[in-house]
């Protein structure tokens, strides 16, 4: 399992160190820790009230920690005000400013700055043409669509020229179409800017393409971090692996491990799972073993001497053109989740199985996924 | 017909009835008073009367109003005393609106609920207060009077403060009188603007009275000219807070208005300094409602 925090490797650019936010007795944030490398796409990623928003208010300084220090650059900015924090913040709302043009608004950071009047009207200029708004300087803010707000937002937080940028929610207020756009575009930004870049979202796919590395939040705690990739496919605990995409979960109990893999009888899949890990849990305890719908091959023969082979019946059958999402019955009246893709053009008749059909499912070693919490 | 009626009538109706409300209790009456200021003084019953040769009408009371200097030094000590009292009102108001609207919404309550208490007791008790208070015996005003003497070099010293029949009096009285109509406005706007700008000023580098400057004072504009119309326009035709407590050797408007109209009975007259009092009320308005259709169609609300 890869969950090597590649962030404390290098030299940490931002390190949260055992943060705690409580509002009267409620806990917005549990005792977080976090390192965070220069120059990093880094999402924190939960649901509505797990404390995301407030560990990045507390990083843009709006908020106290009630325990625990921040370091930004190596110095300590657990105590600063947001005015002398070298962090600027991209807000959900935006929060332009409704009685200043584009230009004013991109510009209003620079007057705290020591510059020439010429050499701010030239960073304007340079913002305004990084997010492509040139010829929009001069409009208020309610004469701009939604996009367009959300990239004057984005010029402004950059301005300065910050050490880090706080994202809140940046795609929320967006369409679909204008979201997927925006995103490269703000990876692309990022790269250029060298920024390093922390974004707060509720969407897991957003996090997935945009970030470098993802923190998973859950009532005030960060249940894992990783890259995309581990996130999804080396999940860490039930949590995680629940969160993130869509996963199959059987109860089970482990009766033998060794040479890297562990086997696991589970009820509902009435025998005995194989499942390739490297930690070797106890004998006897009691684990669950995960897996993705789209690691689950679905045939209409009983496939020859595999291992992890269950018999069930198609239950219901969603067709999404280039797949198509099986909902299977198992023996013990357990369903399963099977994603598989339409390799062939084939009319309804040609399809792999169909309603009420026989079918048998089965998985690789290496694709069960093993969680003890 | 009766369809007719239910299809418009109705909502015909209701958009009628506050016109036909300001036609016969403000416009109807305003036009018999400018005409009245057109006419002489006679003396029947009403006091007034018109020339028998064309063009009947008289304009010398507009004329008066030029050359009696009694008319415009009543109105200039009417503005500067209510400009006075507006500023002060906006001053003491700011701050408490701004402050009722960053504290908890229980609060906010009960703060809105004491700025408009004083409205429960008589407007005319309060006044008389207010006399009590001024006098020289009061506990107010031996307490000004000691820390007069405490701030001014010993041959100054005052054994006590002569407030009743001042200016001063009369714009104590009504900036007491008149706060609550310049916080309230204030409170609506202040209350209604995003607190998330305040924070994006301040993640941008300004300290918190930068913050005050930049984005809570000109998005705040709307409320104190409200405000400030709301205190203004009444304190300069102000009657009665004058009378009580202001100085009969420097009059304000409202009180030449009635001494014209009961004591010399010289209706044309006071009709004519009304005419002039309402037509230098209007000019603000005008200019107010100018300044908001210029924010609605350029600044405004996102």
């Amino acid at each position: 399992m890869a969950a090597t925090d590649t962030g404390a490797a290098a030299a940490p650019f931002v390190r949260i160190e055992g943060v705690t936010k409580t509002f009267g007795t409620f806990r917005a944030v549990d005792d977080v820790s976090l390192d965070i490398a220069k120059g990093e796409l880094f999402s924190l990623l939960g649901g509505s009230g797990c404390g995301k928003t407030t560990l990045l208010r507390m990083l843009a300084g709006f908020e106290q920690p009630t325990l625990g220090r921040i370091f930004i650059d190596g110095q300590d900015m657990t105590s600063l005000p947001p005015y002398e924090r070298p962090v600027n913040m991209m807000f959900q709302s935006y929060a332009l400013f409704p009685h200043m043009s584009v230009e004013q608004n991109v510009g209003y950071g620079l007057k705290h700055e020591d510059l020439t009047p010429a050499q701010r009207s030239a960073r304007v200029k340079e913002m305004l043409e990084l997010v492509k708004l040139s010829e929009l300087a001069g409009r208020k803010p309610h004469q701009l669509s939604g996009g367009q707000r959300q990239r004057v937002a984005l010029a402004r937080a950059l301005s300065k020229q910050p050490k880090l940028l706080l994202l809140d929610e940046p795609l929320g207020a967006l369409d679909k179409k204008l979201r997927e756009h925006t995103q490269f575009e703000l990876m692309n930004i990022q790269d250029r800017t060298g920024i390093t870049f922390i974004v707060v979202t509720h969407d897991q796919e957003e996090a997935m393409t945009l970030s470098s590395r993802i923190a998973v939040m859950d009532r005030g705690v960060i249940r894992q971090v990783g890259t995309p990739n581990e996130i999804y496919e080396f999940p860490s605990n039930r949590f995680v692996a629940d969160f993130i995409g869509s996963i199959n979960q059987f109860e089970g109990e482990v009766i033998r491990t060794g040479g890297g893999m562990t086997d696991v009888s589970c009820p509902v899949l009435s025998g005995t799972v194989k499942a390739a890990t490297d930690a070797t849990p106890e004998r006897g305890s009691k684990v669950t073993v995960a897996v993705r719908p789209e690691k689950i091959t679905i045939t209409r023969k009983a496939p020859s001497g595999g291992v992890n082979v269950v018999r069930g019946t198609v239950r219901d059958l969603g067709y999404f053109g280039k797949d198509s999402l099986y909902r299977v019955k198992l023996e013990s009246g357990h369903l399963v989740l099977v994603n598989s893709v339409n390799t062939r053009r084939s009319d309804e008749g040609g399809r792999v199985a169909q309603w009420e059909d026989e079918v048998w499912l089965s998985f690789e070693p290496s694709s069960a996924i093993l969680l003890t919490d | 017909m009766r369809d007719w009626f239910n299809r418009r009538g109705w909502r015909d109706l209701i958009i009628a009835t506050p016109y036909a409300w300001l036609i016969v209790f403000f416009l109807i009456p305003f036009l018999i008073v400018v005409v009245m200021s057109l006419a002489i003084m006679k003396s029947a019953s009403p006091p007034f009367g018109f020339h028998e040769a064309f063009p009947w009408i008289d304009l010398g009371n507009f004329a008066r109003l030029f050359q009696d200097t009694l008319y415009i030094r009543a109105f200039v000590s009417s503005l500067i005393n209510a400009l006075i009292a507006t500023l002060l009102c906006l001053l003491i108001g700011y701050p408490m609106a701004l402050g009722i609207t960053r504290v908890s919404k229980s609060w906010r309550n009960i703060l809105l609920m004491l700025v408009i208490l004083p409205f429960w007791t008589s407007f005319l008790l309060r006044v008389y207060a207010w006399i009590g208070m001024m006098g020289s015996n009061s506990w107010f005003n031996k307490l000004l009077t000691s820390i007069y003497n405490f701030a001014v070099p010993s041959e100054w010293a005052l054994k006590s403060i002569p407030m009743m029949n001042t200016s001063f009096a009369v714009v104590l009285v009504m900036v007491y009188s008149y706060l609550p109509f310049m916080i309230l406005p204030l409170y609506a706007n202040l209350e209604k603007l995003d607190t998330t700008l305040n924070e994006a000023a301040m993640d941008l580098g300004s300290r918190p009275w930068q913050v005050f400057r930049d984005i809570t004072l000109p998005l705040s504009i709307p409320g104190i000219i409200a405000g400030g119309l709301l205190v203004f326009i009444p304190a300069t035709g102000e009657l009665i807070i004058p009378s009580l407590v202001g100085s009969s050797a420097n009059p304000m408007i409202g009180r030449v208005i009635a001494d014209e109209f009961n004591s010399a009975r010289d209706w044309p007259m006071a009709s004519a300094v009304a005419v002039a009092l309402l037509f230098l009320m209007v000019l603000p308005m005008v200019f107010y409602n100018h300044y908001e259709a210029k924010a609605q169609n350029a600044g405004g609300k996102p």
